[in-house]
C-alpha cells in the first residue's frame, strides 16, 4: 500500500508587482488612471459653469486661471490620457459588441469604426453648437 | 539535428521538507526543436526524477501543463525552446497554491466550473426517439468560439482580479457558461445568471483583458464577459423597467 502524503500547499501572496509582470498590465493601469484626470476636468468645467453663474468678474478669473502656465499643462496631460482612454475602450468594443450576420461576425475594424464614426459626428455638432464654425 | 544546452531555473517546492519554495537551476541538453514541457521530461528522465508537474497529451488539447514560463501563463507543450534566450524560469501557474514544484492546488477552479453548470441543459427533454437537437451553422457559430476552452488555467493565472479577489468566479468558468447560454439549444440561462451575473461573477471583472492575450485556443473569455455584463444589464432594466416583457 502506498504511504500517505501529507499535503501543505504554499499560498504565494499577491503583490503590487503583478503590474509590472507584463506591459499589458501597466497599459491597463494607465487606462485606469486616465479617469483621474478627465474626473479632475469635469470637476474644473464644474467649477466653470459656477464662475460663470456668479458674474462676468468670476467668469474673466476663471478663464486667466485656464490660461496660466499650469492649466495648460494640466489640460494636454488630460487631453492625452482621455485619448488614450478612448481609443483603448473603442478598439475594445468589438469583444464586447459582436455583430453576426448570418454565418460570420462583423470585422471588428467595422465595429470599433462605428464608434469612431460616431464621435466624430457628435464632435463636429458639439463644435457646430458652440460655434467653433 | 541540432542540439543546446538550456538553463531551466525551476521553482521547487516540497510540502514535506519546504517552508517555501526555492528555485533550482538544470542544466538539460536539448534538441532544437523541443518545446519546454521536453525539456522537463528530460530533467525527469535523466537529472532528477523528483520533479513534479502535469502533464498528459504534448498537442495542447489537454490543458494539464500549463505553466509560468518566465512569468508568462503558457502550455509547456506549445512554448519552443528556440523562442528563449538565456535561462528559462519556469514557475507554477500564478494565483493557485502550490501542491508540490510545479503542481497547483485547482480544486477552486474546478468547484467554480462545477457552478457554471457547464453543460446542456435542454430547454425541453425529448426521448432519443424523437431524434437529435438541430442547429444551423449561424446558431453553432455564435458560441463555437467559447466551445474551444481546454481548462488549463492560464487565463486565472493571468487575470489580477482573480489573484486579488479569489471568490471571483474568473474567466474559463464564465466565459463556458457563456458559451452554453449562447446555445440555440439551452434552456439553462436563469440558473447560470444567479452565478455569472452576481458580483462575483462578470462584475469583478473590469476588462484587464490578460485573460485572452494569454489563452493558447483563442477563446476570448473578456469578450465573453463583456457580454455577460451587457446582457445581464439588459436584463436587470427589462425586469424593472418592462416586467410585463418578463414573463
Amino acid at each position: 500500500m502506498a504511504e500517505e502524503v501529507s499535503r501543505k500547499p504554499y499560498v504565494r501572496e499577491m503583490t503590487y508587482r503583478w503590474i509590472f509582470r507584463h506591459p499589458r498590465y501597466l497599459r491597463y493601469m494607465a487606462r485606469e488612471f486616465s479617469c483621474l484626470f478627465i474626473g479632475a476636468w469635469t470637476l474644473m468645467m464644474v467649477w466653470g459653469l459656477k464662475q460663470l453663474a456668479e458674474g462676468r468678474a468670476s467668469w474673466e478669473a476663471f478663464l486667466e486661471m485656464l490660461r496660466s502656465p499650469w492649466s495648460i499643462a494640466f489640460q494636454c496631460l488630460a487631453l492625452g490620457f482621455s485619448l488614450y482612454h478612448t481609443v483603448t475602450w473603442f478598439n475594445l468594443t468589438p469583444k464586447a459588441l459582436p455583430v453576426q450576420v448570418g454565418e460570420s461576425f462583423l470585422p471588428d475594424a467595422v465595429i470599433a469604426g462605428a464608434h469612431y464614426a460616431v464621435w466624430a459626428v457628435l464632435s463636429l455638432v458639439l463644435l457646430k453648437l458652440a460655434g467653433a464654425y | 539535428m541540432s542540439e543546446r544546452v538550456v538553463e531551466l531555473e525551476v521553482l521547487r517546492y516540497n510540502p514535506e521538507t519546504d517552508s517555501e519554495p526555492h528555485f533550482q537551476r538544470y542544466s538539460v541538453a536539448c534538441r532544437e526543436e523541443w518545446v519546454v514541457l521536453d525539456a522537463l521530461n528530460q530533467v525527469k528522465e535523466n537529472l532528477d526524477a523528483t520533479l513534479s508537474y502535469r502533464w498528459s497529451c504534448h498537442m495542447a488539447v489537454c490543458g494539464s501543463c500549463g505553466m509560468m514560463i518566465n512569468g508568462e501563463p503558457k502550455l509547456a507543450c506549445k512554448s519552443f525552446l528556440r523562442n528563449y534566450d538565456g535561462v528559462i524560469r519556469v514557475e507554477p501557474l500564478a494565483h493557485f497554491p502550490i501542491e508540490r514544484d510545479l503542481v497547483t492546488v485547482i480544486d477552486d477552479f474546478m468547484a467554480k466550473l462545477a457552478r457554471v453548470r457547464p453543460y446542456l441543459i435542454p430547454k425541453q427533454e425529448k426521448p432519443v426517439s424523437e431524434g437529435e437537437y438541430r442547429q444551423t451553422p449561424a446558431e453553432l457559430n455564435k458560441f463555437k468560439r467559447y466551445s474551444m476552452c481546454i481548462n488549463c488555467m492560464l487565463c486565472y493565472a493571468a487575470c489580477p482580479e482573480y489573484g486579488l479577489i479569489p471568490r471571483y468566479i474568473g474567466p474559463a468558468a464564465i466565459a463556458l457558461a457563456h458559451r452554453y447560454n449562447q446555445d440555440s439549444r439551452d434552456g439553462g440561462r436563469d440558473l447560470r445568471q444567479e452565478e455569472i451575473a452576481a458580483t462575483e461573477g462578470a462584475w469583478e471583472c473590469s476588462f484587464v483583458g490578460a485573460c485572452s492575450e494569454v489563452c493558447p485556443e483563442h477563446v476570448d473569455p473578456a469578450g465573453a464577459i463583456q457580454q455577460v455584463k451587457i446582457k445581464s444589464t439588459v436584463d436587470w432594466y427589462t425586469e424593472h423597467l418592462m416586467p410585463w416583457l418578463k414573463k
